[in-house]
């Protein structure tokens, strides 16, 4: 027995049984359609089908915790409710008030600097700005609506996503921890957390955003980690040879180099956000994706495909932007591809 | 004191070395090792000294461990089990801080494949150990103009690495490495990668640089013609053990053992040997043919004076600096030195 308490291995699967044993009672005797007296068990019949008092009941727990979550902290989610929609408004705002030919203009203007003066990409990002605005005049609000809230949840990604890659790409024990909780971002269906950011944040864009976040922050995390790994091993050992500290190695050499691959990072984000617009407008977010829903209820198949174009428009220009700004980078790092041309 | 001093080093990859050692210790072979506990050693036991002003070639084939051993000397690699001392202090006891200023102010290296920072122009580069060194930017870039210029790249300062064929691309690695003035330079493989007009071009210039710069060098290289042209000393390893460590005659002359031979076996000699290592010393030079002789300098090179011998047909008196008759070379020395054995 001693000698089986020796290994960390056994004392954790000994615990794991313990736990499930814990859990198999407790859903027993919270049950409420357990038998009358526990002698009946010894009649097997439960064998046959699924008994009903075998039920976990992990569903009451979490209303039970959300309940109280939503009692006791409400005032945080509230203060995260008001700063992200304060935050929202004023970008909102901002871009409706103005001309729609100077934001045509802004647009054109930061994909010609992003895509390091490729006149073609700029032309074409111009007019795909302006046939959003030309397939439906509507649209063109509606798409501001949609593209603040994706430029919010883009930063939240960018100052939550990028300092965890790093933590990743820094220690295999923080990365076989978070590899998981990535997948679980990626695969549990948008809805079930659509529906307690509803609950803890009301209707609209908020949730909208916290959702957008949990779905699209996972690749740009697993890139950043990626990128930083990426990098030469001979190069980071000279880093290392002259004497540069982990921030000086870090901020000098690492980032810098991963830069293309984070800025994918930034792409693919983006990219995922925007498929998380049309799913988070049966929430109420307004936006491109309730005039897809509207489409659809009204079984208006020309107003569902103009709105879908639009998104797909919208989707070409925040993608020509962001890629083209990393192919730049990795260019200015790779020259080899310049002589060539 | 010698400069580098490496005590019984032993270095075993896996993921528990120090299980392992012992076994090491005991003196069961890498196969052995390998076969049983699945870790690969690295380093078997390893003792070196350095002299100051020196250049150390060490020479092995790939995975005999050399490029193990280097890394040793800056901490890029811990070894398992062993001690390093520079200068009379141990490296294994620096704390992080103080072995980040070991790496800035007494060492510095040179890589294969140049571990260039390929997101700095070659400035840049040249100048990162001094920006590490905290100098401010005007000394730093003062320094570096300077190196390049030693170097002979000038005018390519503000290009980028990748810019630059494989040959300047090294130089500016080793204008990098002379940059931070330390005494102590390590060079891993650092011509390798060159063709070998470029090699034998970066030799001389290395023989240049440390005629005047009389650092000690530790260099490490799997080419016996390279080793003993730059070399002071030669360290032979093999799979992880040193096998022979002396000068450049010693080693094509006596070789330890049998892979040593196959390793000097076809090289030049007359281009190693010097005339004062196989001179008949002048106080046994009775029956020597005194007429007609030809007079060579102790320290000159076999192959230097070999082409007279065969055109005039008669023997060699050996002289020193002060013109002082040493010894005779008759065609019998020539021939039990430059034979096969």
């Amino acid at each position: 027995m001693k000698e089986f308490f020796k290994s960390k291995k056994n004392i954790f699967n000994f615990v794991m049984l313990v736990f499930f044993g814990w859990l198999l009672f407790i859903s027993y005797t919270s049950s409420k359609r357990k038998p009358d007296n526990v002698g009946e068990l010894l009649k097997f019949d439960w064998l046959q089908s699924w008994p009903k008092w075998l039920d976990l009941p992990l569903m009451a727990w979490i209303n039970d915790a959300f309940k109280k979550l939503n009692e006791n902290y409400g005032w945080i989610f509230e203060a995260i409710n008001n700063f992200l929609l304060a935050m929202l408004v004023a970008l909102k705002n901002f871009l409706i008030l103005a001309p729609w030919p100077l934001v045509i203009l802004g647009v054109v203007v930061i994909a010609y600097f992003a895509s390091g003066r490729k006149i073609g990409t700029t032309v074409f990002v111009g007019f795909c700005t302006f046939f959003i605005g030309f397939l439906h005049p509507i649209f063109w609000q509606k798409a501001i609506e949609t593209t603040a809230i994706m430029l919010i949840s883009i930063f939240l990604c960018t100052i939550v996503g990028i300092p965890i890659g790093i933590l990743m790409a820094r220690s295999i024990r923080i990365r076989d921890k978070l590899l998981p909780v990535l997948d679980l971002m990626q695969t549990i269906p948008a809805f079930v957390y659509l529906i307690p950011g509803i609950m803890l944040f009301g209707l609209g864009a908020v949730p909208a955003i916290i959702a957008t976040f949990i779905y699209a922050v996972p690749p740009l995390v697993r890139l950043t980690d990626l990128g930083i790994r990426l990098v030469d091993k001979e190069v980071i050992e000279a880093a290392d040879a002259f004497g540069a500290s982990k921030k000086q190695k870090l901020l000098g050499v690492q980032l810098p180099l991963a830069l293309p691959n984070i800025m994918q990072g930034i792409n693919q984000c983006t990219m995922m956000a925007l498929s998380m617009v049309v799913i988070a407008s049966m929430i109420g977010t307004r936006g491109l994706g309730d005039e897809v829903l509207l489409g659809l209820q009204q079984l208006n198949v020309g107003k569902a495909a103009e709105a879908g174009i639009a998104i797909v428009l919208l989707a070409i220009v925040l993608d020509r932007i962001t890629q083209s700004y990393g192919e730049t980078l990795q260019e200015r790092s790779t020259p080899q591809n310049k002589k060539s041309k | 004191m010698a400069k580098i001093e490496i005590k019984n080093i032993y270095k075993i990859f896996g993921n528990k070395p120090q299980s392992v050692l012992p076994l090491v210790k005991q003196g069961a072979t890498k196969e052995e090792i390998l076969e049983q506990t699945g870790h690969t050693v690295g380093l078997d036991n390893v003792s070196l000294k350095i002299e100051e002003g020196e250049t150390f070639v060490c020479m092995g084939l790939s995975g005999s461990g050399k490029s193990t051993l280097i890394r040793h000397l800056n901490r890029l690699i811990d070894p398992t089990d062993g001690e390093v001392l520079v200068e009379g202090h141990s490296v294994m006891s620096l704390n992080p801080e103080q072995l980040i200023d070991f790496r800035r102010h007494k060492m510095s290296m040179v890589f294969q494949r140049f571990g260039l920072f390929p997101h700095k122009t070659v400035l840049e580069n040249v100048g990162y150990g001094l920006e590490m060194q905290g100098k401010i930017e005007e000394e730093k870039n003062k320094i570096a103009m300077e190196k390049i210029e030693a170097v002979g790249l000038n005018g390519f300062e503000h290009q980028y690495p990748n810019q630059l064929s494989g040959g300047m691309q090294q130089r500016v690695g080793l204008a990098r490495a002379l940059a931070t003035n330390s005494d102590i330079m390590l060079m891993d493989e650092a011509f390798s990668a060159l063709d070998p007009l470029i090699r034998s071009d970066m030799q001389k210039q290395l023989i240049d640089l440390q005629s005047q710069l009389k650092k000690t060098i530790v260099f490490i290289t799997h080419d016996l013609d390279e080793s003993l042209r730059l070399g002071d000393h030669i360290g032979i390893l093999n799979a992880g053990k040193l096998v022979q460590v002396g000068s450049p005659v010693d080693i094509v002359m006596n070789p330890a053992d049998a892979y040593v031979e196959a390793f000097v076996k076809d090289v030049n000699r007359a281009k190693v040997i010097k005339a004062k290592i196989i001179m008949r010393p002048a106080n046994q030079s009775e029956g020597i043919d005194k007429a007609d002789l030809i007079r060579v300098q102790e320290d000159q090179f076999i192959e230097e004076f070999l082409p007279k011998i065969v055109c005039k047909n008669s023997n060699c008196e050996v002289i020193d600096k002060q013109g002082n008759i040493k010894g005779y070379i008759t065609n019998k020395e020539l021939q039990s030195s430059l034979l096969k054995s």
